[in-house]
């Protein structure tokens, strides 16, 4: 892979090319320690390698999340579906996703980033890649989402993905005919529902203090 | 006994029995008190009258002015300074309320989001500006600048750490009208929350050195002081959780003594304040992490009543300390006898804040930028430098010394008087046209939007799963452990049981979604002026006096006849929503009101002549507010799948009505449904009389209030009986088109049922058919149902078929 300790690759070869490098060296080694810590020393991390993560194991959209490193939009290739497994770069390419804003950044740069976050998050959502969330998806969505919550009941959670389904809508739609028919959020859609949302400063994860590292097992 | 006024002064002048005396001594102090609030709460209205003046100068500001005013009218009447801001005054009684509501209202995930940087300036800042002003003012004072002062090194340390800390009243006062952006906010005021504890340290400390002198200050002295800034801080932390932890679980328990349950809230807080403060830990921190840990749970368990009378007793008793604190302010500055002018010392002291807060907030910011994820730039620093107020803490604090061993105590009053004066009306003047010079990032309010709200959630547990999978821990991985570990163990012991399950963010913001749309929807309608609009013949639209259970059908044209002569007026009271309504149009009326009943659940009733001081009358579920979600939720939902599927094969639907009913028969208990064919006379018969009773009820007897519960419990068992065996049947192909379509088209989709009612010509005249007339709510499609045939509807074979209204009863 070429990463490993004292190799210098700070400038970003992983990043993808379009947007800035942001991941440093430092932050890379400690990756590539991880990626090998789940991986057991292979080059390729599968699905059950995440299971060993312990903390994990309560996340409601764990599903979800982990699908989403192997789900081949997102690792920008061309083609569709799902991969078997990851190498160390795909998983970099998944973690950028997550990289925090910079200072720097110039407004179209700024627009590309969040787009990109957006799209992760779509593709999270729209589970049978036709380029739409349907209410079926939200409704798995949510679902999941308020799985933690014992008490509450299917048909309330159904009725909140209803909800915001029709909000959904209502934003991108407006006022529907009585024969008009709404399909799906596509990403158009999403990228509305989010305007005047800074999701640069929400979804983000700081890669930096990789020493307080949590022990997998 | 009597009262000392209204009736002419007849008293003979005997000395054995007046029956008309004047007691001014014996009233005099609550009196004055009172008159003094009223002042105040009335200078507030006058502020108010003009927007223009409270738009530019803070009403901190103008309530100092006019204390200054009228302490200058009683000291021209009396002079005597006769009321001042007491420390006792303002520490017992002024300052509580203020950091409480603070505490209780603390946006938390925002203030823990941040609570390292609030930490570092709260602690390093102010130890940083005491340490800083108090040496500098010491240095001038060397070069004799000051003249000749009765002071030591650590009488100016001393007023430097009273000095230092930045005051969580005035910060309030000036930054709630300021509306930066709300990290600037929670950072500001987070940390003249927390500051309080050094503070407290840092002044206690000094102060002892000051009272056994400098000579015998040593290290181990020191050492105490530092050690002692660990206990009070983290003492006065424990205390108020304890007392958190008391007052939640309290509250779980306040069921059934609903009226004092608000009471608790503040008794229990002001506990954990006075327990801190007999201590001698930091009383702020306890009242403040008292509300903070506490708000979720209280939140949770405590009815919707109480939570208002809550809030709006905390803002109320809140608002009124600080108008009192700034008044007071200005009255007490009026008092010459404290004044003691040194122009070196007073303007050199105003520098010094400035210059050092300045200095520190750059220093610290430039520390935490390198760990912040959001950076604090340039103009976030500014405001923070700027918005170090200072305030009736420092006042208070001062006016404590000990003037036998403080020589220059007057000076250093008044020093802080011109302090606080200049902080606050020469700041608070100016911050607002500087954040608005800056173009500081302000906080836009926004509505709470649904989506926002699950993605948020979404977020949430992919960002702690991503820090979980890249092996590290951070915010994330704390909070989400935090949540964990709160909803397996705190929930469960602090929170009602029926509060952990309604309780979850989402669920509020669509609830007060759904209540918005109910309300528009009525205002809409009142609009038009008519609710005629929502009336419907058929049976969904009849007075569903409970909708746990089921209905009987098929009366509706009788019982509506019936109400006809029998409506009164209406009345809906709901928190944000108050309308009375009185109509000639009697029918539509009492129409109305079925369908408020039936989309508002239960609206409260009107409570006339029944006194009881334990008990406001009410007969509210708990489960209302679900109920509510999903009978709106289902509406909309039809709508919004009929505009989605389109039109349906009324062929395919006795289809489906067989495939149904099995389902229904299972969910029977659950969500009974269904029509309940016209072969129970009897039963309609009893309906009728409800109906009316119910509706006799809402007029004028509270009598019959009370009788209504029984009623409807026999109703229920009766059509539940008979429920069990009656097949349920769709009456209402709303969306079946070949043959009927133009009728549908014509006349509401709703209107038409395949049994024998006929809508009446007024309906088919005023409804309006359009299902999109309304945003969100769009009319209501009503027909018996159950939402199974959703389920079944999304399925992925004949898909098509089924758009099928459910159950308007649950």
């Amino acid at each position: 892979l070429g990463v490993s300790r004292g190799l210098p690759c700070a400038q970003g070869p992983l990043s993808p090319p379009s947007s800035p490098p942001t991941v440093t060296s430092e932050q890379i080694e400690h990756l590539h320690r991880r990626f090998k810590q789940l991986s057991r020393d292979q080059l390729t991390i599968r699905k059950e390698n995440f299971d060993s993560i312990p903390d994990l194991e309560f996340n409601p959209i764990r599903g979800k999340i982990v699908h989403a490193f192997f789900d081949k939009r997102n690792l920008r290739q061309e083609s569709d579906g799902l991969a078997d497994e990851i190498n160390f770069e795909d998983f970099l390419t998944i973690m950028s996703y997550f990289r925090p804003i910079e200072m720097n950044m110039d407004e179209e740069q700024l627009d590309r980033f969040r787009k990109e976050k957006l799209k992760f998050l779509f593709h999270m959502y729209d589970s049978d890649h036709d380029g739409k969330i349907t209410l079926q998806e939200y409704r798995n969505v949510v679902e999941e989402l308020l799985s933690g919550n014992p008490h509450l009941e299917k048909e309330s959670v159904r009725s909140i993905a209803d909800g915001a389904m029709m909000e959904a809508a209502s934003i991108c739609v407006g006022q529907m005919g009585p024969d008009q028919v709404y399909e799906g959020i596509t990403f158009e859609d999403f990228l509305k529902m989010w305007q005047g949302i800074d999701i640069e400063t929400k979804m983000h994860v700081r890669f930096l203090n990789m020493e307080t590292i949590a022990h997998c097992y | 006994g009597e009262r000392s006024s209204g009736s002419p002064i007849n008293s003979s002048h005997s000395q054995s029995f007046a029956i008309v005396s004047f007691k001014w001594e014996h009233v005099k102090d609550p009196y004055v008190i009172t008159l003094w609030i009223l002042v105040a709460s009335l200078a507030k209205i006058v502020f108010h009258l003009s927007h223009k003046v409270t738009r530019v100068v803070p009403e901190s500001a103008l309530l100092i002015v006019l204390g200054l005013l009228l302490g200058g009218i009683v000291w021209a009447a009396d002079h005597i300074a006769s009321f001042t801001l007491t420390p006792d005054l303002f520490f017992f009684y002024l300052l509580p309320p203020i950091v409480l509501d603070a505490g209780y209202f603390m946006p938390n995930r925002l203030f823990f989001g941040n609570l390292g940087s609030i930490l570092l300036y709260a602690v390093i800042g102010t130890v940083w500006n005491a340490a800083t002003t108090g040496l500098s003012l010491y240095g001038v004072y060397q070069t004799g600048i000051m003249g000749k002062l009765n002071t030591g090194l650590l009488e100016f340390l001393l007023f430097g750490s009273l000095i230092a800390a930045v005051d969580p009243v005035a910060v309030l006062a000036v930054f709630e009208e300021v509306h930066v952006n709300e990290v600037l906010f929670i950072i500001v005021f987070g940390e003249s929350l927390l500051n309080d504890a050094v503070t407290v340290v840092l002044y206690n400390v000094f102060e002892s050195f000051v009272t056994i002198g400098p000579e015998n200050v040593t290290g181990i002295e020191c050492v105490k002081g530092i050690v002692s800034f660990f206990v009070v801080s983290v003492g006065g932390t424990l205390v108020g959780i304890f007392f958190a932890f008391l007052l939640s679980l309290v509250s779980r328990f306040t069921k059934h003594v609903r009226i004092i349950e608000p009471g608790f809230v503040f008794i229990i807080s002001y506990l954990s304040y006075l327990t801190a403060e007999m201590l001698s830990l930091s009383a702020i921190l306890a009242i403040t992490f008292c509300g903070i840990c506490c708000q979720k749970y209280v939140k949770a368990n405590i009815s919707e009543q109480s939570s208002t009378t809550v809030r709006y007793t905390m803002k109320m008793m809140a608002s009124g300390a600080e108008t009192i604190i700034f008044m007071f302010l200005g009255i007490s500055a009026v008092d010459p006898n404290i004044w003691t002018w040194n122009t070196a010392f007073i303007l050199l002291t105003l520098v010094f804040i400035s210059v050092y807060r300045v200095i520190g907030v750059v220093l610290q910011t430039w520390i935490l930028n390198h760990y912040r994820m959001v950076q604090l730039e340039i103009i976030d620093q500014v405001v923070m430098s700027y918005g170090g107020l200072r305030g009736a803490v420092a006042f208070a604090l001062v006016v404590l010394l000990d003037g036998h061993k403080v020589g220059e105590k007057n000076l250093f009053v008044s020093t802080t008087i011109i302090v606080v004066f200049f902080t606050v009306i020469f700041q608070g003047l100016t911050i607002k046209p500087l954040v608005q010079w800056l173009k500081v990032k302000k906080t836009e309010h926004r509505e709470p939007k649904l989506n926002e709200k699950l993605h948020g959630r979404a977020f949430d547990h992919i960002l702690s799963a991503i820090e979980d999978i890249s092996g590290q821990i951070g915010h994330n991985y704390l909070r989400d452990k935090w949540s964990n570990f709160d909803r397996k163990f705190l929930s469960k012991v602090l929170m009602r049981r029926s509060a952990q399950k309604s309780r979850d963010q989402i669920l509020n913001v669509f609830h007060e979604l759904n209540l918005k749309d109910a309300i528009s929807y009525v205002a809409e309608g009142e609009r038009r002026g008519s609710l005629a609009f929502i009336r419907s013949p058929s049976t969904d639209n009849m007075v569903n006096v409970d909708f746990s259970t089921p209905r009987p059908s098929t009366v509706e044209s009788s019982v509506s006849y019936l109400l006809r002569e029998k409506a009164g007026p209406v009345c809906l009271d709901m928190q944000a929503l108050e309308q009375r309504r009185k109509s000639i149009r009697d029918t539509e009326d009492t129409v109305a009101h079925h369908t408020l009943q039936q989309y508002l659940y239960k609206p409260r009733q009107e409570h006339k002549h029944l006194y009881s001081r334990h008990e406001i009358m009410h007969s509210e579920d708990e489960k209302q507010d679900k109920e509510i979600f999903h009978r709106t939720m289902r509406k909309r939902l039809e709508s919004f799948k009929s505009t989605k599927l389109g039109i349906n094969h009324s062929k395919k639907l006795n289809k489906i009505h067989k495939r149904d009913r099995g389902q229904k028969r299972r969910n029977s208990n659950v969500i009974p449904n269904g029509k309940i064919p016209s072969e129970n006379p009897v039963q309609d018969f009893t309906l009728k009389e409800k109906d009316l009773e119910f509706s006799e009820s809402e007029e004028n007897n509270d009598y019959e209030t009370f009788h209504l519960g029984k009623g409807v419990d026999f109703l229920a068992n009766v059509t539940k009986q008979n429920f069990t065996d009656t097949p349920t049947g769709i009456d209402n192909p709303v969306f079946s088109t070949d043959d009927d379509q133009s009728v549908y088209m014509k006349f509401s989709p709703w209107l038409s049922s395949e049994d024998t009612v006929v809508p009446s010509q007024r309906a088919r005249v005023s409804i309006p058919y359009s299902p999109n007339n309304f945003r969100r709510l769009t009319p209501f499609r009503l027909s018996n149902k159950s939402i199974d045939s959703f389920q079944l509807a999304d399925g992925p074979e004949d898909r098509p078929r089924s758009f099928l209204p459910e159950s308007t009863h649950m």
